[in-house]
Order: C-alpha cells, then sequence, then structure tokens
C-alpha cells in the first residue's frame, strides 16, 4: 500500500479492501523502521493518528467520506498544530506546543486527512539543505543505497525525503525562496508553490512574509491537486490571502496539452548549469513537444538580480518576524537572566542557530538607519523589474520551463562553510518568489543516478494549468515512480 | 563590500542578539561576503520604478470594528515560561 498514491489509497478505502487505520498502521510501522536513516520527522503523532484514522473509518461506514478521510499524511513542522509541537526546525520552539491550529492544519483536519507527525525542516525555513534543523541533518533516500549521505534540499527536506522513502504518501511545505521545488527536485517528487496569496499563511510560522507561501509535496501531479483542493481559499485571518474563487484542481488535469505555449528563459540555460542537467531538462520539453505544445526561447533579463534583490528583502523581513522570540511568552528562555536586556539577548543567543542569528543581522543592517534607502527600498524596485519580466514573458507564452537546481543532490557538508555557496542552490527559483506566481518541480530524469527536477512556472493564478501540464507528462513518463535503491 | 566590527556589535545591539567576542571575525567574513553578493544590486537601474511590497499590488484589507475573539489567557499563559495571576513575569525593570 505505501507505494500507492493519495488518489489511489482514497479508492482503496472507498471500495473498503483496507481500512484507514490499517493504512496509518502501515506507514507509522514504515516510519519507525525505516526514519532512523533519513531523520525527515521530527514528531510522530502514533497515537493521536490512531484514533483520528478510527474516527475516519467511522465516517466512511456512516457515508460521510471525502477524498481525503483516512488517507495519512504529514504537516511540515511549520504548520502550527494544536496540541502537538511545533518547532520550525529551532532550539527556540522546541518547546512550543501552539493552543491552535494553522488554518492550513485546519483545512485538513475538516477534510478528514490522518496526521501522522510533523516533518524536519531548515531552522524557520532558512536553508537549502536541511542541515540548519536543530533536530539534525536530513538524509536523502537517494544515494544513500551507494553509502553517500546527500542533502533533501531545503527547507521542506523533511516532506520531500520523507515521501521519496515511501513514509508517508503526501506531505506540506512552504516555499519562501525555492523550498518547496527545490527539495522535490533534489528527491524526486512533485511539489507545487502556489501564487502568493492562494493559500493561507495564518498559524504558518513567519519567514519573509511578501514571499512565503504554503505549498503541496506528493508523488504526483494529481495528488498535489488533491491537496490544493484542501489548502486553497481565502482566509481572513492572513491580511495578504487573496479572495478569489478555488477551481477544483483535479477537474482540468486530462485536457490535452495541444497548442500549448512553452517558455524557455535563455538566462536558465546558463553556464551554472550542468550539461547533464541540461540535457534531462531539453528532453523533458522534447516530450511536451510530442504532447502538441510549442516552444519558444524568452527572456528574463533581471533574473539574474534575483539572489541580490531576496537576500535583502527576506533578512529584512526575517529580522522583524523573529523579533518576537524575546523569551517572554513562549519557547525558550535562558536560564537566569540578570535583567532585561540579558533575558533578550541570551534568549536569542542560544535559542537561534547560526544561519537564522547570520540572517537577523544581515535584515537588522538593511534596515537601519541610513541603510534603508540603499538596500531595502533598492532591493523592492529591483523586485518589481524582475516581477515586469515575468508579465511581459506571460504575454508571450503560457509555461515558462527551466531546471530546478543547477546540478543534483550534494553530499552532506559540501556547502555549509560558506552561506552564499549555499544561496546560490536557488539561483533558478528565487524570482518565482519575488514575482509571486506559481511553479512546480516535476520529476524529469537522473543524473549520476539522483532526481532532476523540471521546474514549470505559471502566470498569476494559473495553478490548475501547471498541475495539468505535470499530470499529462506524468502519463507518458515513470520518473516520477523510481524509488531509490 | 566589507562590514566593520563596530557595525556588527552595533547590529546585533539593535536586534538583541548576545555575540561572543570569538564569533566575531566569521561574522565579518560572512556578512561581508553576503553584502557583497547583495551589492549588484546598485548596478540595477531603478530611476523611475516603485518599490514592489506585494506581488499582487495588494493593499491592507479593513474589517469591521467587531469583537471576533474570545478570551483565552489561560491557554496562552500555559505555555509561557513564567507567568503569575495572569501576567508574564520578566526580570525587574524598575528598581
Amino acid at each position: 500500500m505505501h507505494n500507492k498514491s493519495v488518489a489511489e489509497l482514497s479508492r482503496e478505502l472507498e471500495s473498503g479492501k483496507i481500512s484507514s487505520v490499517e493504512l496509518t498502521r502501515e506507514f507509522l510501522d514504515r516510519i519507525k523502521a525505516e526514519d532512523r536513516q533519513y531523520n525527515s520527522f521530527i514528531t510522530v503523532t502514533e497515537d493521536q493518528a490512531l484514533a483520528d484514522a478510527k474516527t475516519a473509518d467511522e465516517q466512511r461506514a456512516a457515508g460521510k467520506a471525502s477524498v481525503w478521510t483516512g488517507v495519512p499524511f504529514a504537516h511540515k513542522d511549520i504548520f502550527c498544530t494544536n496540541g502537538v509541537a511545533t518547532t520550525c526546525g529551532s532550539k527556540m520552539l522546541a518547546n512550543f506546543v501552539p493552543p491552535y491550529d494553522a488554518t492550513v492544519t485546519a483545512n485538513f483536519r475538516a477534510a478528514g486527512a490522518v496526521c501522522l507527525g510533523k516533518t524536519n525542516m531548515d531552522e524557520f525555513a532558512m536553508g537549502s539543505s536541511n542541515e540548519s534543523s536543530f533536530f539534525g541533518a536530513v538524509t536523502n533516500p537517494w544515494g544513500l543505497g551507494n553509502g553517500e549521505k546527500r542533502v533533501p534540499g531545503g527547507s521542506s527536506g523533511g516532506s520531500a525525503a520523507a515521501i521519496a522513502a515511501r513514509l508517508v504518501p503526501a506531505a506540506t511545505a512552504t516555499d519562501t525562496g525555492g523550498s518547496i521545488r527545490q527539495p522535490a527536485a533534489l528527491c524526486g517528487v512533485t511539489g507545487l508553490k502556489p501564487t502568493y496569496g492562494r493559500v493561507s499563511r495564518y498559524g504558518m510560522i513567519a519567514f519573509a512574509s511578501s514571499l512565503d507561501q504554503g505549498g503541496t509535496m506528493a508523488r504526483t501531479a494529481e495528488d498535489n491537486a488533491l491537496m490544493l483542493n484542501v489548502m486553497a481559499g481565502f482566509d481572513p485571518k492572513d491580511s495578504t490571502c487573496v479572495d478569489r474563487a478555488v477551481p477544483d484542481y483535479t477537474a482540468t488535469l486530462n485536457e490535452p496539452l495541444k497548442g500549448l505555449r512553452i517558455g524557455l528563459p535563455k538566462e536558465y540555460f546558463s553556464d551554472q548549469l550542468s550539461p547533464a542537467m541540461e540535457q534531462q531538462v531539453r528532453n523533458a520539453v522534447k516530450e511536451y513537444e510530442k504532447l502538441g505544445a510549442t516552444v519558444k526561447e524568452v527572456s528574463l533579463p533581471h533574473a539574474k538580480l534575483a539572489i541580490a534583490a531576496y537576500y535583502v528583502i527576506a533578512p529584512a523581513e526575517a529580522s522583524a518576524n523573529l523579533s518576537r522570540f524575546d523569551g517572554v511568552r513562549y519557547g525558550y528562555r535562558c536560564d537566569n537572566p540578570k535583567d532585561l536586556n540579558d533575558l533578550y539577548t541570551r534568549t536569542r543567543a542560544e535559542g537561534f542557530g547560526g544561519e537564522v542569528k547570520r540572517r537577523i543581522l544581515v535584515g537588522t543592517y538593511a534596515l537601519s538607519a541610513g541603510y534603508f534607502d540603499a538596500y531595502y527600498l533598492k532591493a523592492q524596485k529591483v523586485r518589481r523589474l524582475i516581477q515586469q519580466d515575468f508579465v511581459n514573458a506571460f504575454n508571450e507564452v503560457d509555461v515558462l520551463m527551466s531546471p530546478v537546481t543547477p546540478s543534483p543532490a550534494f553530499v552532506q557538508g559540501e556547502k555549509t562553510s560558506d552561506p552564499v555557496t549555499m544561496y546560490l542552490e536557488d539561483v533558478f527559483t528565487i524570482a518565482v518568489n519575488l514575482a509571486g506566481v506559481p511553479a512546480m518541480s516535476v520529476p524529469a530524469g537522473f543524473v549520476d543516478g539522483l532526481p532532476v527536477g523540471l521546474q514549470i512556472i505559471g502566470n498569476y493564478f494559473e495553478e490548475a494549468r501547471l498541475l495539468n501540464a505535470a499530470h499529462q507528462y506524468q502519463q507518458v513518463t515513470d520518473w516520477h515512480q523510481k524509488l531509490p535503491q | 563590500m566589507t562590514i566593520s566590527r563596530e557595525d556588527i556589535e552595533k547590529v546585533a545591539v539593535l536586534a538583541r542578539i548576545r555575540l561572543d567576542e570569538e564569533q566575531i571575525p566569521a561574522l565579518e567574513n560572512d556578512l561581508g561576503n553576503i553584502l557583497s553578493l547583495v551589492d549588484q544590486l546598485s548596478a540595477a537601474d531603478t530611476n523611475n520604478v516603485e518599490p514592489l511590497a506585494h506581488p499582487l499590488d495588494a493593499v491592507q484589507r479593513l474589517r469591521a470594528d467587531e469583537v471576533t475573539e474570545t478570551n483565552q489567557r489561560e491557554a496562552f499563559q500555559a505555555i509561557a515560561p513564567a507567568t503569575e495571576s495572569g501576567l508574564y513575569l520578566v526580570p525587574r525593570v524598575i528598581e
């Protein structure tokens, strides 16, 4: 059963071939037996999951089931779960048990899905390798067969690794600069970052509020559509959430792709990309041509400035958001503070890890008197130029396709010595967050036995078109079905 | 781009993060590298470009001035490091 998709598991439950309790037990047993080698979960909620599964079985027996009723999944440990520890991968929140649910959490609860636990992540979602988690690095299931401990990507590395290892069929994730697409690519799973504002951020622990977006991760595009059906929608509790009708994302999965206009941004096929990676991406584009799509080169002339703009805007917003962690109301507090300032400064020095502190300091610097215009305002202006590039490209084509990462999963420890080297991992993903458009990562081949992701970028609110394009590709390829050895 | 030891110490005070002496050389190096990366922005021509704060240029939504939340003080304070009589405790501020 653990190799089946959410859609398949839902049908098995509906047919009565298996109960949710049996299914939940199977996945819990797998986590128990195998997660020691991946470390993809921070918390496993066994008792709660089995109780929820029992309730789901009762609902199904009473004829009150939806697609998700009784289907196991996991939450990235950034989504607040009432009564269950929510750590955001940080010592600062290691003891934090939220007294409320995130809207995304509540939505899955209402749909009857069974949450198995909370997945590991880079601390406060800051990282591209899942090595900055207070709860230890996550190991990519791919490459492990050769004795190599490779990163799963980040920051949603726990979600991606758990799905790749078949410990869970689907998991929530978040993406501020590539944190869904990059781990999905490195672990060979399918992930979607929706349009900014499509999914509520309420109860999703904030990193950079103008960029953060909750999204989906699973093996298939169809499962991503099923997840987005639960997650998308207006929420009055999130002031930047968009009030706009939500389509049924599964309804258009089978539309033919004939006439789909694909643009290849020439800046994303640069010398940063290894020839072997480029070959895999171009092969995927060829498949789309066979399906009736047309392809042309386009340009995103300001894309090269995306990392620079991001590393002003994201740290600036992070420095403001993370000022709430002061050792007073919840979370970590240092021992024996001698005065209020000592309480603040030592709590934050001891509670935050190195990368989080670096970003808070950079952000504080960029927002400080005398530097605001030169850094923050300048970055916001460049952000508009980057957005305009996407608007112009979508006047010519329906979707953009590119690689997700310059190279496949790297070995743990390889990029931890220099933060800037790690930042360049997101060179193809970051502009999407600055523009706020939706994008996916779809498994599209292998290089040296490691998965390669194809990035599909869409215009605002065109998640259905992306899911349709990914689903059609998955009908003629089986990269997304491959199992790590 | 370099950042001075004084700048780092000043920013750490603003950010309320205590730094130990031995952390500063590595931070000078790392923050200097990050700021060098960020300096690419100065080459961009942004004359007459409006800054972008929200990707959809949405503005703050207003709601009716009604009480929508119930008082959950006990639930919220149950997870606080130190409380007394419904108050959060911090070290003495006023002697």
